[in-house]
């Protein structure tokens, strides 16, 4: 699950950590009292989307007065900014945050993710702070520095302070450098962290530290232990169909092609997108109902698939493990006659019960494929979506 | 021969008296797994399935002389468990949960790593050495004891790599199902290693999917270390790249990741690869002769 920045820099705040005062609104009215509020003639405003490259999408910009501010808010606020991190249609815009304005003298990077291969945490840090960090990555990784956390031990000091004379810092910043260390991976570990960045880490014209945007993705298996950070789920921010398929346990991603999938296993789902690409279709959809699949889940899973205007065929591929094929097969005929399916369906049933299966799907006298191999199912349904594009 | 487990291993379940470890256990003992007694706290001294519950893993292992324990307790209490069981010294745990919070899996695997217990999942089947011991979740049925050993990062493809393996009359030495989370117990790169020192293994097929550097770390070790055919399958050449949020996913992973990737460094290791899920059986065929 991801923050917003005006949500990142509330917990950055918490943790000590040093950040510029800000207030988020939801009026342009409110942006304008904002500025009064914060104090100052200048300020920055920000548009509060899951998304990163706000600045390059005009999702950022300095004001220097209450008006210029409401303006910004007006022209945005319920508006969606299309970034290069966001779809064609972009995030929607509900949320802007106003903020003082510093005065910069040098970007940082600093961000922290949970890294598969030496399975730990790790802090990475940059003199290359901004909106180039990715290329700064690919093509000169060595001005990347990175230091692991022990999951046994925590983070250090030692580590922090290596980071920072590494990264050519000197006198308070060190110090204040290993703070920003120790409060970020306390941060990162209290709160079930998968991700957290600050970008950029700003030395301000004083020579002071601070944490100029911050970004945070919270690992979803651990959600139900951060019951104050449920509360600042933003649903807007999320694909609606994904949203309402997540309420009935099914994963589901819409993606740009005819032919819906419904499939058991986020493997096996996969796979079965590419095969019915390799004989020519295109997957309207990724969808995986899970291994407990009931009627009532099959069902609804139809009613998502459905909704998508693209669609002009299903494909259901299940193989069952410990789940009977025969049941599947009761839940695809009962959906399909429940819900009025008027486009054509491919089912292919392996594993248990597979034989009882594909009879209940014979005798149902309702309008499915079926088929005899995976290979036969892709042709089929790309077939039946009106061939090959 | 075979891998991690086989008819003498002696199995502890945790969770044992709850639904999963219920349904999953009668399973097993079905299979005819050496199911030797499982763990629930607080029902210690009673009998289920015929088998005795204890209150704590060490006790189980004390008792029954356990060496391996698989655990369906709730994510919320898996940290523990496998703690718990690492503990006592069992040489296998096997995961089978699902959702169990990163930073948990981080110390969990840890504490195994430094106690020297292989820990296999979690979000994953299981083991199984087909004819001898049955861990975890997979059906049963479609495996047939033989030659190919199976590693998979994802359930429901495992089961189809069994099917195709079984229908063209290879059948399995084991297969292995290290589960889709970000930090598994055990990697491709563990088990692979113990399928070329397994002599009834003769050929080794990989499943693997997009997302992380497991596969590529795969290939760089089947290049050197790997001797007998492999053949690899990548699930997510259609994945859309996902939405994302801010570079630090992207810059730890330098870029790696991808399905085509994954593919490109597998053939350069001299693995066979199938593009399709269906093609596996007749691929293991076309690279061994048999």
């Amino acid at each position: 699950m991801n923050l917003h920045e005006y949500q990142a820099k509330q917990l950055f705040a918490e943790y000590g950590l040093p950040v510029s005062k800000g207030i988020a609104v939801d009026t342009p009215a409110a942006a304008g009292l904002a500025t009064a509020e914060i104090g100052g003639d200048k300020w920055v405003i920000k548009v509060q989307v899951h998304a990163g490259g706000r600045g390059k999408a005009g999702g950022v910009k300095l004001v220097d007065s209450a008006a210029a501010a409401e303006e910004f808010a007006d022209q945005w606020l319920g508006k969606n900014l299309v970034t290069y991190q966001t779809d064609a249609r972009g995030q929607p815009v509900h949320k802007v945050l106003v903020e003082a304005c510093l005065e910069i003298s040098q970007e940082l990077y600093l961000g922290a993710v949970i890294d598969r291969s030496t399975r730990r945490v790790v802090f990475m840090a940059s003199v290359e702070g901004g909106v180039e960090i990715e290329k700064v990555a690919q093509e000169t990784p060595e001005k990347i520095l990175k230091t692991t956390i022990d999951p046994l031990t925590g983070a250090q000091p030692f580590q922090g302070r290596d980071l920072a004379f590494r990264l050519g810092l000197s006198g308070v910043q060190v110090k204040q450098f290993t703070q920003l260390f120790l409060g970020l991976a306390r941060l990162f570990h209290n709160l079930d962290l998968a991700l957290l960045e600050i970008n950029p880490l700003v030395i301000t014209a004083a020579g002071n530290l601070h944490c100029l945007d911050g970004k945070i993705n919270i690992d979803g298996n651990a959600l139900y232990r951060q019951p104050k950070l449920q509360e600042m789920h933003d649903p807007s921010q999320e694909d609606e169909r994904e949203a309402r398929a997540a309420k009935w346990d099914l994963n589901y991603v819409a993606l740009d092609g005819n032919i819906g999938c419904m499939v058991n296993g986020a493997g096996l789902a996969m796979g079965t997108m590419d095969i019915v690409q390799l004989y020519g279709g295109s997957p309207a959809n990724f969808l995986d109902v899970g291994g407990g699949t009931t009627r009532e889940r099959v069902a609804e899973a139809f009613k998502i698939i459905l909704s998508d205007e693209n669609v002009s065929a299903v494909l259901v591929n299940i193989f069952g493990g410990i789940v009977r094929c025969d049941l599947i097969a009761e839940g695809v005929v009962g959906a399909v006659q429940e819900i009025g399916v008027d486009v054509p369906v491919v089912v292919r049933l392996e594993g248990n019960n597979a034989e009882q299966g594909r009879a209940v799907l014979e005798k149902s006298g309702v309008n499915i494929i079926a088929a005899a191999s995976l290979s036969d199912a892709a042709e089929k349904v790309v077939a039946a979506a009106g061939g090959a594009q | 021969m075979s891998i991690l487990v086989d008819n003498n291993t002696r199995v502890i379940c945790q969770g044992f008296t709850g639904s999963q470890g219920t349904f999953h256990s009668e399973q097993a003992l079905a299979y005819g797994t050496q199911m030797v007694g499982g763990v629930t706290p607080g029902k210690g001294g009673q009998l289920h399935l015929g088998l005795p519950v204890f209150n704590s893993v060490r006790e189980a292992c004390a008792e029954t002389g356990a060496d391996a324990s698989v655990i369906y307790v709730p994510a919320a209490f898996c940290k523990d468990s496998i703690l718990e069981a690492a503990n006592t010294g069992i040489k296998l745990i096997v995961c089978i949960t699902e959702g169990i919070p990163t930073l948990d899996m981080l110390v969990a695997k840890e504490k195994c790593d430094r106690s020297g217990v292989r820990l296999v999942g979690p979000n994953c089947p299981g083991v199984i050495t087909p004819g001898q011991c049955k861990i975890g979740i997979m059906p049963g049925h479609i495996h047939q004891p033989g030659k190919v050993g199976i590693v998979s990062r994802s359930g429901t493809l495992t089961y189809e790599a069994v099917k195709q393996t079984t229908d063209y009359g290879f059948g399995q030495s084991s297969c292995v199902g290290i589960g889709g989370d970000p930090i598994p117990g055990s990697n491709f790169i563990d088990i692979l290693g113990l399928f070329e020192a397994d002599e009834q293994t003769e050929a080794i097929v990989m499943i693997g999917e997009i997302g992380g550097t497991a596969e590529e770390e795969a290939a760089a070790f089947i290049k050197t270390n790997i001797s007998k055919p492999v053949l690899a399958y990548i699930a997510g050449v259609t994945a859309p790249v996902g939405k994302r949020m801010g570079h630090a996913g992207a810059i730890i992973s330098g870029g790696k990741g991808t399905a085509d990737e994954k593919f490109s460094a597998l053939q350069d290791a001299g693995v066979k690869t199938v593009r399709s899920l269906a093609d596996i059986g007749s691929g293991l065929s076309e690279l061994t002769g048999w």
